[in-house]
């Protein structure tokens, strides 16, 4: 259980070679020494360097095997991180950006985008729920991105993904709410990382550790939606209403 | 969670904190024959645990996903024998209830907490203490024998002194751990009026404050407690209002009040509003410490007052918990030895530097401990402040630990809601001997709260 004061005990962390996931890991470290988290990803490089900087945030890391195009594979992640105590927290963070043009164009590329979207993170948070459900308490962090607001011909099919995962997930939090649970949706515009490396930033563009410690404040407040940076949301709540034919022209 | 007993209904539960809400199904208990027909069923998934009024402010009376026993049913008032002096109950009784049934045959609780509304079976499990600790004790002294349900379905008798006294000892502080405490008798101590004599006097700073505590306490006045400001800093770091009183006899009570020697504090008055965002603020926090201080007469006085306003002045406005806003309060209470005064000191400081809005600051003089395995009184010092959830609150906390963690010290666990895991084992010396009972009566663990998965039951 989160504490009085805002400490989780243990964190999972779905997609947890992601920056952000790993942004808000260490966020709660430095909150809670000897954080218990369950790093759950594909078996790489990647993740050992994750663990390591984990560990070097003061965490107690337990990796295990996440495919996120598999359905069976995130209940067992899930029930992994649950042998050790209750989890407190869970961050979804998988995610992959694809490339557009591919993506609408080529069948296998589409699916792709989606099952590790959409497909994989319903998955996710089935598990999720019954977990939330079982416990009387938890948070999830659902990471959304402002893309899936209002789809824009440069990125409409990670777009289409994430409004749909923004969809579930809001609903989730809807649904586990009578039950103890959080269901944090966070928003973010561009976030300077691994995801996005060699794009040329859009406009408010941000960093993992500012998405991190929104987070932290959302979550604090029990809030259940978050844009990042804030200035997002009036931004958003303007793209969109605008009519199309000017949407379409816009430089974005 | 499906239903875990027919009875049961999902309810959002906090501890009067109202921080850290979690979600249990709840079944209401009416006899003591419910409890153990609950216990010898089959134990829910995420285990049990009883509750009382909720008036522990963190999450000693919450169990996350699991069963949750409302003892508030199980309330009768079994016998009162007046000559006797001495009470049988069933644990679900309120000590607002009882108050108003024996205050009339001319008897009284010799330990009452800062509010009436605990259950007997909260005070038992908490070993609750009052203004009068350093002279009668806590709670727990004061249990002639008592009903326990153990997870196992059985009944139990226990006395202080029987067979079964490491049991009883390991109830009493054991904040429901042990079993359910169903019945108890209770000695009871002999009270003319319904009213206390009380002196009043100011102390403008810290080292005043303590200086007069130290003097000793006067026996005559065996009720003796210390409201202090925690914001202001400096030269009136720690001025105090210093209250001590004893129960009023007749002869005390001027005519006027004589006729009517016992007069029932009045039930609880106005409920508080919800207010978004709270109201305790810094502006607010050093305004209500200005006022009441200003309040005490600047020359000591004596005058009579109602036993409610004395003991429990809060019972008064309902729901008060709520001026905190939605993300609630932590009360922080500790004890450190007499002879770590400078801890003391520095506590204080660190609180008023912190520059947080504390409104109910107590502080006075503890007395020997008791046998209770986990009981938090202990000889010294204690002080309690209640402090809103915001930005930083934990560092401060943390301060605190570890300052009463080197005083050789400890933190109260009935208000506790964020202790880290590792201090309670430098706190309570006799915590190994509480988790052998709790092994030997409880082998599946059953009994869970969501304190004890943060405390005690290493995952
Ligand atoms: C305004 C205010 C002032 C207070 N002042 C004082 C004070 O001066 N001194 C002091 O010591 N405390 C004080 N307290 C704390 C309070 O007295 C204790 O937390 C007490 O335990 C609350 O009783 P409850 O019936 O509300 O129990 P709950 O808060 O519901 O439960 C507390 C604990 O008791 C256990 N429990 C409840 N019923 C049973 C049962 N039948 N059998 C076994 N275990 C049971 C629960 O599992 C839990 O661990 C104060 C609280 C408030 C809100």
């Amino acid at each position: 259980m989160i504490d009085a004061t805002g400490r989780p005990r243990s964190l999972l962390l779905l997609g947890g070679t992601s920056d952000i996931a790993l942004a808000v890991a260490e966020a709660y470290a430095a909150r809670t020494p000897g954080l218990r988290v369950t790093l759950a990803a594909r078996p790489s490089a990647r993740r050992d360097q994750a663990s390591h900087r984990l560990e070097a945030a003061g965490c107690t890391v337990r990796p295990v095997d996440l495919e996120a195009r598999s359905a069976e594979s995130h209940e067992a992640a899930v029930r992994a991180a649950a042998e050790g105590g209750d989890v407190d927290v869970a961050v979804v963070a998988y995610g992959l950006l694809g490339d557009n043009e591919r993506s609408w164009t080529d069948v296998a590329a589409g699916v792709e985008l989606a099952e590790v979207n959409y497909v994989g993170p319903v998955a996710a948070g089935i598990a999720l729920g019954a977990l939330v459900r079982q416990q009387g308490h938890g948070v999830v962090v659902a990471l959304s991105s402002v893309a899936g607001e209002r789809p824009r011909r440069s990125n409409f099919v990670y777009g289409s993904t994430k409004a749909g995962f923004d969809a579930f997930y809001t609903g989730l939090g809807e649904a586990l709410r009578e039950h103890g649970g959080h269901v944090l949706v966070v928003r973010p515009g561009f976030v300077r990382s691994k995801m996005t490396e060699g794009l040329d930033p859009a406009p408010l563009a941000t960093d993992p550790q500012s998405v991190a410690a929104a987070v932290l404040g959302a979550v604090d407040a029990r809030k259940e939606q978050v844009w990042v940076p804030g200035t997002m949301r009036p931004v958003m709540s303007v793209l969109r209403h605008l009519p199309r034919p000017v949407f379409r022209r816009l430089p974005i | 969670m499906t239903a875990l007993h027919p009875a049961a209904a999902r309810r959002r539960l906090t501890g009067w904190g109202r921080t850290a809400p979690v979600v249990s199904e709840v079944a209401g208990v009416r006899t003591p024959d419910d409890v153990v027909a609950l216990l010898s069923s089959d134990a829910p998934a995420r285990g049990l645990l009883p509750r009382g009024l909720g008036r522990s402010y963190g999450d000693a009376a919450q169990n996350a996903g699991g069963l949750v026993l409302d003892m508030t049913g199980c309330d009768r008032v079994l016998t009162v024998d007046a000559d006797g002096g001495f009470v049988r109950v069933e644990a679900g009784v309120d000590l607002d209830r009882l108050t108003r049934v024996l205050l009339p045959l001319g008897l009284w609780l010799p330990v009452v907490p800062g509010t009436r509304q605990v259950t007997v079976g909260g005070a038992i499990a908490a070993d609750v203490h009052g203004k009068n600790h350093h002279v009668s004790g806590s709670f727990g002294d004061h249990v002639i024998d008592l009903d326990l349900v153990t997870p196992d379905g059985k009944l139990h008798t226990l006395t202080p002194d029987g067979p079964d006294a490491q049991l009883f000892w390991a109830t009493v502080g054991g904040m429901g751990l042990t079993g359910v405490v169903v019945r108890a008798t209770l000695a009871c101590i002999r009270a003319e009026t319904s009213y206390a004599v009380v002196e009043t006097e100011r102390c403008r700073d810290l080292d005043q404050l303590l200086e007069r505590l130290a003097e000793g306490d006067d026996p005559s006045l065996p009720y003796s407690v210390a409201w202090f400001d925690a914001m202001a800093r400096g030269s009136r770091l720690g001025r105090a209002v210093l209250t001590r009183g004893r129960l009023a006899t007749l002869d005390d009570l001027p005519a006027k009040l004589a006729r009517h020697p016992v007069r029932l504090p009045s039930t609880a008055g106005p409920s508080f509003p919800v207010v978004p965002g709270g109201l305790v603020n810094r502006a607010s926090g050093l305004a209500f410490n200005e006022l009441w201080f200003r309040k005490a007469p600047s020359r000591p006085t004596t005058g009579v007052h109602g036993i409610g306003a004395f003991f429990q002045p809060l019972d008064g406005v309902r729901d008060w918990n709520r001026v905190y806003g939605p993300r609630g309060f932590c009360q922080y209470q500790f004890v450190v030895p007499f002879a770590e005064v400078d801890a003391f000191r520095r506590a204080v400081r660190l609180i008023a530097r912190s520059g947080r809005p504390s409104c109910l600051n107590v502080l006075k003089r503890m007395g020997p401990t008791n046998r209770g395995l986990i009981s938090f009184p202990a000889p010294g010092w204690t002080l309690a402040v209640d402090l809103p959830v915001g930005p930083g609150l934990d560092e401060l906390f943390r301060d605190l630990d570890d300052l009463v963690l080197a005083a050789g010290g400890r933190v109260y666990l009935a208000k506790d809601a964020r202790m880290p895991e590792g201090h309670l084992e430098r706190m309570y010396p006799r915590l190994e001997e509480f988790r052998a009972v709790r092994a030997a009566v409880d082998p599946d663990g059953i009994l869970v709260s969501d304190l004890s998965r943060r405390l005690l039951d290493r995952p």
